[in-house]
């Protein structure tokens, strides 16, 4: 296009405020792209589950476990097509409550047939089903305390005692998993039900909770039911869910502090907003003796209004796709707090919906000074004196 | 004239101008207005956060758990260590029976009343000597417990913030079903964020008979912790851990006071800058609007050294208008604004207030200022630097 050589010539003119007008609107918009970073993390969970995909747990909470012999009677239920085990284990890496990350007792086959998001390498997996106290870690994990297959990881837990004769937990790290899906959780350590539940001090033949996979998705809710009715008046009651709506409930524990969170940063976003689209209309308006001058060299109303709203529309673009590169680039990095936030990542999503409030961004700001700059009188213009 | 009248005059002159330069200024007020705003809000939440957990924190109470455990709900004693426990010199002792309460603290579902959704709130078995061991339970409606029976009393956070905590209703949970009988204040502590009853009841309930998770005791002295916690540890017939009640909840609030301070620091840093840059712009478009008023000033005779204090001082201004409407905003909105969040120790919620306190907000008047500063410094050197003669000619 060949004004925008214009354009650009016009941005220089005064660098220095360009430049910090840019970068107010870079800064407003990688405080977006982060929090989109932590809605995505407190969500991930949720955009994981499968419709198919069921949670059977206590009914009074999900801290109570239930007896493992309930997966034979869940098996039958019409419609369960797969049932796996699972028990939160709480394991304490070198005795340092800050190196969180889930641990979990799965059985192997049920748990990758269960989950089939997480990827883990054939041979890996044949090992897993040899050795009793094998465990599988998700590569964020492996890497963030820098171990390898083969390598020996002590834990203690709290919950479940340790094992007889011994002051901690050893596990022998056999294969690592991945995931091709993004927002995936790459920071679990899975291990065997059998091995925990035959080392553990407390709770024996009790487990966590199922995953259940039910044929027909359609049919989950009446699914849920009869499973609930199964354990009815008996003393282990249970809830059955949807895994997404378990996801959920978990993540409005956090409740108020995430809506609070984010209503603060859409004020401030919009705050910032407001102040760099004021300095853009007070730029163009410092210029109007000069759009009189283009106008008197026979630049259209149009094209004038064209230039000034491209000028802002650059503008806010550069500093909003910077702004929107580097939220991407932390999220690339990984997360900055692995603990409380296992997943980390700018959703498509959210970096579209960026890009275009960018764009809006620009013509909104713009359209003001543009349209007066539009209707200027070429003589009332160059009349004006700065 | 002399420096000082110099200053006085041109700074009192820039000030004074402040309204011809209306649409700027209130821009880069605004921009400020929000840092502080959102600094002080966020901060506010975990100010509120801290003090729920931290305010029921004594140093005459000590808790003891099993060793290895960081927070009740991961913590195993039986009866007999739990006895032990209680024998122990330094207790403090009524009526002849020593002052400690063995507890079993478990979770359950209950729905939140904003969003309906369920909520893992805690629920408590106390003995009966945790009244006076705790000594800030206050009922404010209903009363007490009774020792024996499936009732419960509701802290207050709780009975705020989650469903079917009212006095005369009946809770199932599990296959039994407890009759709420009373709402109880703490100081603003923890305990109003949880579920009492009798722990004899609940331990049934549970399926753990004879055990408890933690044992609460008075100390007969804020100086007996260290006799007790020796002749707890040094006890070969126990394996636990002690702190006073004090050390106990300023551990257990870190994780979630921490997360929400971090975050809340970023949001207000990042904003930070945000709002530097755009009162950098405010400055220099005001320095460049009055190019030839300070260069005529110049031209008087007046020195670099008033031209900088103007531009500083109206920046200042500026600054502290926008801090004090942003401290002021996030006082009206926040403080004791009621929420529950949930403490990523114990996976339980705790129902607490927002708190603006007198220390945030001098912080905020500290950060506008430093703002306010910065966003003045730049253009005000510029301005000094300015030669007289073009900047006469400028237009």
């Amino acid at each position: 296009m060949k004004f925008l050589s214009l354009v650009w010539s016009n941005l220089k003119r005064k660098k220095l405020r360009t430049s910090l007008t840019v970068l107010s609107i870079l800064v407003a918009f990688l405080l977006y792209g982060f929090l989109a970073c932590i809605k995505a993390a407190f969500n991930s969970g949720v955009n994981m589950a499968d419709a198919d995909r069921l949670v059977t747990r206590h009914k009074v909470s999900i801290i109570q476990s239930i007896p493992s012999s309930y997966e034979s009677r869940i098996t039958k239920v019409p419609g369960v097509t797969l049932v796996a085990p699972q028990s939160w284990f709480g394991g304490i890496y070198q005795n340092d409550s800050k190196n969180f990350f889930a641990t979990i007792a799965v059985e192997p086959e049920s748990f990758l047939a269960m989950y089939p998001e997480f990827d883990l390498p054939a041979e890996q997996k044949a090992e897993w089903l040899k050795v009793r106290h094998g465990a599988i870690v998700g590569e964020v994990t492996l890497k963030r305390f820098g171990w390898k297959i083969g390598d020996t990881i002590p834990l203690t837990a709290p919950i479940w005692g340790e094992p007889k004769g011994k002051t901690h937990w050893e596990f022998q790290i056999v294969g690592v998993y991945t995931s091709q899906r993004k927002g995936a959780d790459l920071t679990s350590f899975y291990f065997r039900y059998d091995f925990f539940d035959e080392a553990r001090e407390r709770g024996k033949g009790e487990i966590g909770w199922f995953g259940i996979r039910v044929a027909d998705k359609d049919k989950a809710a009446s699914i849920s039911k009869t499973i609930d009715e199964e354990f009815a008046n008996s003393a282990y009651e249970t809830k059955t869910e949807p895994e997404g709506a378990m996801m959920a409930g978990f993540a409005e524990q956090l409740g108020d502090i995430g809506t609070i969170m984010f209503a603060v940063v859409s004020a401030v976003f919009f705050t910032i907003l407001l102040v760099a689209g004021n300095t853009m209309t007070q730029s163009v308006r410092e210029r109007t003796e000069e759009l009189g001058v283009l106008k008197a060299m026979g630049f259209t109303n149009g094209l004038v209004l064209m230039l000034v709203l491209l000028e802002s529309c650059v503008i806010a673009l550069l500093g909003g796709l910077i702004g929107l590169g580097i939220a991407w680039a932390i999220g690339v990095g990984g997360s900055p707090a692995p603990s409380v936030l296992p997943v980390f990542f700018l959703p498509q999503k959210d970096l579209i919906i960026g890009a275009c409030m960018a764009l809006a961004l620009g013509l909104v700001a713009g359209a003001l000074p543009a349209i007066q700059a539009m209707r200027l009188q070429i003589a009332v213009a160059l009349r004006r004196n700065g | 004239m002399n420096l000082l009248q110099q200053i006085v005059s041109v700074v009192g002159f820039s000030i004074r101008t402040i309204p011809a330069r209306l649409g700027a200024s209130t821009s880069a007020a605004i921009g400020i207005a929000g840092v502080v705003g959102t600094l002080v809000g966020v901060l506010s939440i975990a100010e509120g956060f801290r003090h729920a957990m931290t305010a029921s924190g004594s140093e005459d109470v000590a808790i003891v758990m099993r060793s290895g455990a960081d927070n009740e709900m991961t913590s195993n004693l039986t009866k007999d260590e739990a006895r032990l426990i209680s024998d122990t010199p330094g207790v403090a002792r009524a009526n002849d029976a020593p002052l400690a309460s063995a507890e079993l603290f478990v979770i359950i579902d209950l729905p939140k009343i904003t969003t309906g959704t369920p909520a893992n709130v805690p629920l408590r078995g106390v003995e009966p000597t945790a009244f006076d061991i705790r000594g800030n339970i206050q009922m404010v409606q209903g009363r007490r417990i009774e020792f024996g029976k499936n009732e419960i009393m509701v802290g207050a956070g709780a009975a705020r913030a989650f469903g079917g905590l009212t006095v005369g209703n009946s809770l199932k949970i599990g296959v039994n079903t407890w009759e709420v009988v009373g709402i109880f204040t703490s100081g603003g502590g923890a305990a109003e964020s949880e579920l009492w009853t009798d722990a004899a009841v609940l331990q049934p309930a549970y399926n753990r008979p004879n055990a408890f998770q933690s044992v609460y005791v008075r100390l007969a002295s804020v100086g007996s912790f260290s006799e007790f916690k020796d002749a707890l540890t040094t006890n070969p017939q126990l394996k636990i851990k002690v702190h006073t009640l004090k050390e106990f909840y300023a551990e257990q609030s870190t994780a979630t006071s921490d997360f929400i301070t971090s975050i809340g620091k970023f949001i207000a840093g990042m904003m930070a800058l945000g709002a530097l840059f755009g009162a950098l712009n405010t400055m220099y478009s005001a320095v460049s609007s009055r190019t030839r008023e300070i260069a005529t000033l110049r031209a008087l005779g007046f020195g670099s050294l008033p031209v900088v204090m103007s531009v500083l001082a109206e920046s200042l201004v500026l600054a502290l208008a926008g801090g004090a409407l942003g401290a002021g905003l996030a006082w009206l909105l926040f403080d004791g604004y009621q929420a529950a969040t949930m403490n990523f120790q114990t996976f339980s919620q705790v129902s607490f207030a927002f708190a603006v306190t007198p220390t945030l907000l001098i912080l905020a008047i500290i950060w506008a200022s430093v703002l306010g500063l910065l966003g003045g410094i730049f253009p005000a050197i510029r301005a000094a630097r300015l030669p007289i003669a073009s900047a006469l000619r400028e237009t």
